[in-house]
């Protein structure tokens, strides 16, 4: 069985226009599964519930599986009762980026995929989740192929593995808002800066190295994760899903090099057409079981001159 | 409100106990804790004299569990359950699914704690532990404030343990990457963050280079004093500026509101550092005591004393604390 593409829900914070537009060409694309909603702020609101079910609708009439994500980091009452809602709903299957929508799912009988932050990192934890109505699970992040190989001998029957295969990586979550405190806000009156950072506000270190990248309470990788050279491996170990995390440009282009990847054209050009499209570089670091930041063959190289 | 104090070996454990903690925390010699430091934690051998001295002076001893087992090393997580089992301790602090399924089926009667690295937030995430592990007491993270905490603990089924004093992780805790972006190691995957073999201190003409796994986290002029190269407190350049742009070296010190932590009903307080010596544990062990001693006896009048804030400051990372996520600036 070849690999399904899916799109991950956005992590920044986008204009609604744009939103809109992203998803309408989304439509079209090679993408089979396509994931919805904010998961990282529950202040960024250009879109209501109504909207993401909308759009939801739209893209289930164009043949896609929709699935709505959930925040990720809750805190408030108003975010748990927004939450609740959410798992309420009775169109779509529902992402939990928490335990707390895993438990409200569970309690609600309904079917539900986890995210890359539940941390699911043995088979007790996914077989547990597996009795109580999980259908795809997300590889968190810094988990590398032989635990990935190790989960999928022995994975239930009925669940589907996701690893995350394009995209800035989901790092940390914090009660702060970085991207405030960049501008010497609070976070209570952020201003929305978050607006003006459709990839995220990049952080250097002091020599000037791209080290990682603020979205509100969010931390990225600077560099971009990407598994293409790894797509044998990935296909082999029977992965059914590969997730692209949407970026502010060229998105789809990046869709279009994984579908051919994933249909065998070969690899090295594709790597090459997609570094292009990428804000900064590449890593693939953890996929080898390695520090996250490297990539490919400088991965040897770098960790021994740095030990 | 208990006292929860951190001993990372027994002289520590032992500081803990006779300056009037209620219970301490340990963890064992490997990856099967959050605090995985060369040189720390207890072997077998010291494990039980550990467990003795406390427990004849009739105080708790609780085992950190609190790390995410992959399949290769799960017997090695289970291995380190029956031990603490084996040695009769008051209860054990996990966070792994997994684990808590073997644990709490194994041992049925073993009092379970839910670590903070299970990174629960919210009632409706501590109701799944408790229902299918029977967890009795939730360590939440540092990431909510006073009100939220209360609110928690209003829907919460099991008691509520909080974070009063020691190093301050900025982000949520079982769901920071950060350290094994840059190492290949991490709090979850190794039990340690930003790990002392990735370290570099590297001299420069005008001073000091702090590095991990050859990435900058700061760099420190003649005179001034070079920290230890956590990732989330470095200085960074962000649009142009270079600042602490995630967080200043600082620790966390609840003083000044133990009595709103006592009325909105937190059944513990814990305190932060196994990795610390035994004088911090007995300084910070003794000034806590004192603190809720007179926060119980006299909690209308109650007000932190000065000499309690210096001895906590004094041994706190960049000399500074804050209230943290509790209060409204993080906000």
């Amino acid at each position: 069985m070849t690999m399904k593409l899916s799109i991950g829900p956005i992590q920044y914070f986008w204009e609604r226009q744009q939103v809109f537009d992203f998803y309408r060409q989304a439509a079209d694309c090679a993408a089979e599964i396509i994931y919805l909603g904010e998961v990282i702020c529950s202040k960024r609101r250009l879109l209501k519930p109504e909207d993401w079910l909308a759009i939801g609708n739209e893209l289930k009439q164009s043949g896609k599986e929709v699935i709505l994500s959930s925040l990720t980091l809750l805190e408030a009452a108003s975010e748990i009762s927004s939450l609740k809602k959410l798992c309420q709903n009775d169109v779509f299957m529902v992402e939990a980026n928490d335990i707390s929508a895993v438990q409200l799912l569970i309690t609600a009988g309904r079917s539900f995929v986890t995210g890359p932050s539940v941390n699911i990192y043995n088979s007790r934890s996914l077989g547990l989740l597996a009795d109580k109505g999980l259908k795809r699970w997300v590889l968190p992040v810094e988990l590398g192929l032989d635990t990935l190989k190790d989960m999928q001998s022995q994975r239930p029957k009925g669940v589907e593995t996701e690893v995350f295969a394009l995209g800035r990586l989901p790092l940390a979550y914090s009660a702060r808002c970085y991207t405030a405190r960049s501008h010497n806000l609070p976070k209570d009156d952020c201003h929305f800066k978050c607006i003006d950072y459709p990839d995220g506000t990049l952080l250097k270190t002091r020599e000037e190295q791209d080290f990682l990248v603020l979205n509100g309470i969010q931390t990225q990788s600077a560099l971009t994760h990407q598994v293409l050279d790894q797509l044998p491996e990935l296909e082999a170990l029977a992965v059914d899903v590969l997730r692209i995390s949407p970026q502010h440009r060229h998105t789809l282009e990046i869709i279009d090099i994984f579908d051919a990847g994933r249909n065998g054209a070969e690899l090295e050009p594709l790597g090459k057409e997609l570094l292009r499209l990428l804000p900064l570089g590449a890593c693939n670091g953890y996929l080898v079981e390695q520090a996250g930041m490297l990539f490919g063959s400088e991965t040897a190289r770098d960790t021994q001159q740095a030990i | 409100m208990e006292l929860v104090c951190p001993a990372g070996n027994l002289p520590s454990l032992k500081a803990a106990v006779d300056n009037g903690a209620d219970a301490v925390y340990v963890g064992f010699k490997d990856d099967t804790n959050a605090r995985h430091f060369a040189g720390l934690n207890f072997t077998e051998r010291t494990f039980e004299k550990a467990v003795r001295y406390a427990q004849d002076k009739g105080r708790k001893v609780y085992v950190a569990i609190n790390t995410f087992p992959q399949p290769k090393g799960f017997e090695r997580w289970k291995a380190a359950v029956d031990q603490a089992e084996a040695y009769g301790v008051n209860a054990l602090i996990l966070a792994d699914i997994g684990i808590l399924d073997y644990a709490s089926s194994k041992y049925p009667d073993i009092r379970l704690h839910l670590s903070v690295q299970a990174s629960v937030t919210s009632a409706e995430g501590i109701r799944f532990y408790h229902e299918n592990f029977g967890i009795r007491r939730v360590v939440l993270p540092r990431v909510l404030s006073t009100r939220q905490v209360a609110h928690v603990i209003t829907e919460s089924p099991v008691p509520v343990e909080v974070f009063g004093f020691g190093s301050l992780c900025v982000m949520v805790e079982g769901r920071c990457l950060l350290s094994s972006y840059a190492t290949g190691r991490s709090p979850n995957t190794y039990g340690a963050c930003s790990p002392a073999s990735h370290v570099r201190w590297e001299e420069t003409g005008d001073g000091t280079n702090t590095r991990l796994n050859g990435v900058l986290i700061d760099h420190y002029g003649e005179g001034e004093k070079a920290g230890y190269p956590t990732l989330c407190k470095g200085r960074f350049q962000v649009g142009g500026h270079t600042f602490y742009a995630l967080e200043e070296p600082t620790s966390l010190n609840t003083l000044s509101i133990l009595p709103e932590l006592k009325k909105m009903g937190v059944s513990a307080i814990k305190v932060e550092g196994r990795q610390r010596s035994p004088a911090y544990v007995a300084q910070v062990t003794a000034v806590m005591r004192a603190a809720i001693d007179q926060c119980l006896q006299n909690p209308e009048t109650y007000q932190p004393k000065d000499q309690w804030m210096r001895e906590l400051s004094d041994v706190s990372e960049g000399s500074q604390t804050t209230l943290g996520a509790y209060h409204r600036p993080w906000q």
